[in-house]
């Protein structure tokens, strides 16, 4: 298929699935921000529950930029779900996520389009109403029903081709980077070190970032035990059942690039692999050795050398002398 | 519908009847559904100079404009015929240019035409085709009596709608088509990928072909993505393709392929920055040096509007019988041509009478609907006319037939015309049916949907 297609695929269903997490994040932000715990300690305002959304997404200066004064949960939600100049609100997201579908109709069914389109019609028709604080939960449940929608009506009408792979390989490159992202923040910001486990404010912030991920049922199912960050970095590192886990991310993207190149031996396959041999093989004893940070950072190198190979191979193949796409350390974007 | 006596016209019978027992709010509440269907579907246009919204739902009527057999026989066997003539004009300017010796068509409107391609001088397309698809515009004034208002050649759209809105009726009024036989349409795209295919300069079987589309932004984007998704064959933009060695190949995810037929919704101008416009971005450069060595086909032809403005739409009786040796089946509408003085002098002093129209113009835009204008636009347009004459034609307005469409007021008398798409390449033909413009507003000419007109599906009756 074409390249400029498989590109614009790509990111539409990151578009998507990052519209998703955004809404998981905010709503567990907001229940977060419900509990009788606040930050007495002006030098600490970045443990401030409303301002980690824009931690994890690396909007914090973006959003200072623009909204001067203290950080109040109004302007965050704003800016993170309404503002059209804010390329990661989930407006944004949404519109991007549908141009990027329109200029694609060919490629996929009727209904995959509807749903896009009838997904954005129904944003655009909320606008204001979107922030309405008593519907808050009722709006970040739609956004994650647009997404479970998208999902089954692709799964559900979708020729088995390529372009259906890249919209896999797009959500799951998409969940991979917003696992990495939510834990290392709440491991950085929040527990500077493992001895400080314990107590009540921890207990809800570590299952607030279960649920975040909807993963918090499972723990339990899982392990039947109190809520320990070792535990939380098995869970969302290590376990190939648990669908937003890396290592469940990385299985399905090492999969989709083995069948992609599978007519020659690529750098995508060859990366994607050796980050799936890391999760396969790893314990959580040497993750939690070489410190949990370290490791979330030296995945999301990689993650975004693989996001590298696949512009070069697939996505933004240059044959001509023509300007590479550039590749930065900040988070990607179409 | 209704004939000279009042009584509703033999193909609109079983129509009629059908829609006595429904009920009152019946069309309103199938109206609804239409609208509601077209904009979840995203079925729209983007109007150029609307700021307030880029894309826009064309509106639809859900009753059809029906056209008897007989009818259509005149319409289909006149639009062809008016295709082979303007094919062999197109061929003929590009090489042995017989037509502008013999005198027929003056020589100098010809070579020193905006849209004449010297380039194209002695380069041999596939089959001598240079219009595959064509746009030809009809309207009816009476039983039986068509004239044609003008070929689009270069690249005409709207055969989506002609697809889509079979579709919604279809979906709609599906007990309509087991009481009526109304011929199908479905298989357009089927015979254009045939066409294509016919015309590839290539002689694998599976020719690849793609459709070359400015981009999303684009009015008629829509059609270009139905289209290439009907045919199954890739959408690309000109940054998708790239010449090496004078092939054409795009970029995909398995390294480059190469590309033999092009259904190019690009004007020419635009094709090609190293041949034509060096500013245009939406092209891909090189691809004309390709074309001429024949290593990638191009449809329509480049250079193809020079047969298709109003200046030249004048001599298309005169090609029939002259490449064809027949008589033309529909005939042009009597043309006035304002660049000659005693045709102009005449065309102000009735320019209240007449439809004016910019030689070159196209969409609705650039033109005078004499009687619905008022005396301030008539006086300015009389301006602009004696500012360049040579730029304007003017025409009589027709007595246009009306269609009944539904309106806020119930089912009433509307104008309408009809765009049938002759397809060529293997050979000359057209589906039953076309893309019926109607004009929404009460007693207005105007059928473009850039200013208010909506369409209609057509239905051709197999029999009656």
């Amino acid at each position: 298929m074409l390249s400029r297609q498989a590109n614009n695929l790509y990111w539409m269903s990151r578009q998507i699935e990052r519209a998703e997490n955004t809404a998981r994040l905010l709503d567990v932000t907001y229940q977060m921000s419900l509990l009788p715990y606040r930050v007495t300690d002006a030098s600490q305002s970045w443990a401030e529950p409303w301002a980690l959304p824009l931690i994890i997404n690396g909007l914090a200066s973006e959003y200072y930029a623009s909204n001067p004064g203290p950080l109040t949960s109004e302007k965050v939600l704003r800016y993170m779900v309404l503002d059209s100049n804010n390329p990661s609100s989930i407006y944004s997201l949404m519109r991007s996520a549908r141009e990027n579908a329109r200029t694609m109709r060919g490629i996929m069914t009727t209904e995959m389009y509807q749903d896009l389109n009838s997904m954005w019609l129904e944003l655009r028709g909320l606008g204001e109403k979107a922030l309405d604080y008593g519907g808050l939960n009722e709006f970040f449940e739609w956004v994650k029903v647009q997404s479970h929608q998208f999902r089954g009506v692709t799964f559900g009408t979708m020729l088995r081709d390529e372009a259906y792979q890249f919209i896999r390989l797009g959500t799951f490159m998409e969940r991979s980077d917003n696992t990495v992202r939510l834990l290392d923040v709440k491991y950085h910001t929040l527990l500077p070190s493992v001895s400080e486990v314990g107590g009540a404010v921890d207990y809800y912030q570590w299952s607030a970032l279960l649920r975040s991920v909807s993963a918090l049922s499972s723990y339990r199912r899982i392990y039947r035990d109190v809520i320990t960050p070792r535990r939380v970095a098995e869970l969302l590192i290590l376990r190939s059942d648990l669908p937003r886990s890396l290592h469940a991310c990385m299985n399905s993207i090492y999969e989709i690039l083995s069948e992609l190149c599978k007519r020659e031996s690529m750098e995508p396959e060859r990366l994607a692999g050796e980050l799936h041999a890391q999760l396969h093989y790893g314990r959580v004893e040497q993750i939690m050795e070489t410190g949990l940070h370290e490791y979330l950072m030296n995945f999301l190198e990689k993650l975004d050398s693989l996001n590298t190979e696949l512009n070069n191979h697939f996505l933004n193949p240059v044959y001509a002398p023509e300007t590479a796409a550039p590749t930065s350390k900040t988070r990607a974007t179409a | 519908m209704r004939g000279a006596d009042g009584g509703i016209r033999a193909h609109y019978r079983a129509h009629d009847a059908w829609l006595q027992d429904k009920p009152g709010d019946f069309l309103q509440q199938k109206q609804r559904e239409a609208n509601a269907l077209y904009t979840r579907l995203g079925i729209t246009f983007a109007v150029y100079g609307d700021q307030s919204g880029t894309e826009r739902s064309i509106p639809f009527d859900i009753i059809p404009r029906i056209i008897p057999p007989d009818a259509w026989k005149i319409i289909s066997d006149g639009a062809c015929q008016r295709v082979r003539a303007l094919n062999a004009f197109l061929h003929d300017v590009y090489h042995d240019q017989e037509i502008l010796k013999a005198g027929i068509v003056p020589e100098a409107q010809i070579l020193n035409h905006p849209a004449y391609r010297p380039e194209m001088r002695g380069v041999d397309v596939p089959g001598k085709v240079y219009v595959h698809i064509t746009g030809v515009d009809i309207v009816q004034t009476g039983e039986g009596q068509f004239y044609v208002l003008e070929d689009n050649l270069r690249t005409p759209s709207g055969v989506s709608y002609m697809l889509e809105n079979r579709k919604m009726m279809m979906r709609l009024f599906p007990e309509l088509f087991s009481r009526m036989a109304v011929a199908p349409v479905d298989h357009y795209t089927d015979v254009l990928l045939d066409n294509l295919h016919a015309v590839s300069p290539s002689t694998s079987s599976q020719p690849t072909v793609v459709v070359l589309t400015p981009g999303a932004y684009n009015s008629a984007y829509f059609e270009h993505a139905f289209l290439a998704q009907q045919m199954g064959v890739e959408l690309v933009e000109g940054q998708d393709l790239f010449v090496a060695n004078d092939v054409v190949y795009m970029r995909t995810t398995e390294g480059p392929q190469r590309v033999d037929v092009i259904y190019r919704r690009i004007d020419d101008d635009y094709l090609d920055p190293l041949a034509f416009r060096p500013d245009s971005a939406l092209g891909v450069p090189g691809i004309f040096a390709a074309y001429c060595k024949g290593n990638v086909t191009l449809a329509n032809a480049i250079g193809t509007g020079v047969a298709d403005d109003k200046s030249i739409y004048l001599y298309v009786p005169q090609m029939i019988e002259y490449y064809l040796n027949e008589k033309p089946i529909i005939s042009n509408v009597p043309t006035y041509r304002l660049g000659n003085p005693d045709e102009c002098a005449h065309v102000l002093d009735h320019l209240s009478e007449l439809v004016v129209k910019e030689v070159q113009g196209s969409g609705g835009y650039g033109m005078l609907v004499g009687p619905t204008s008022t005396k301030e636009q008539l006086a300015e347009f009389r301006k602009r006319i004696e500012q360049n004459p040579a730029n304007y034609i003017a025409q009589p307005t027709l007595a246009l037939s009306t269609c009944p469409t539904f309106s806020d007021s119930g089912i009433q008398p509307r104008h309408v015309d009809l765009r049938p798409y002759v397809l060529s390449g293997r050979e000359v033909t057209l589906v039953p049916g076309g893309l019926t413009r109607v004009a929404l507003r009460e007693g207005s000419l105007v059928v473009n949907s850039s200013q208010g007109g909506g369409t209609k599906d057509t239905w051709v009756l197999e029999s009656l």
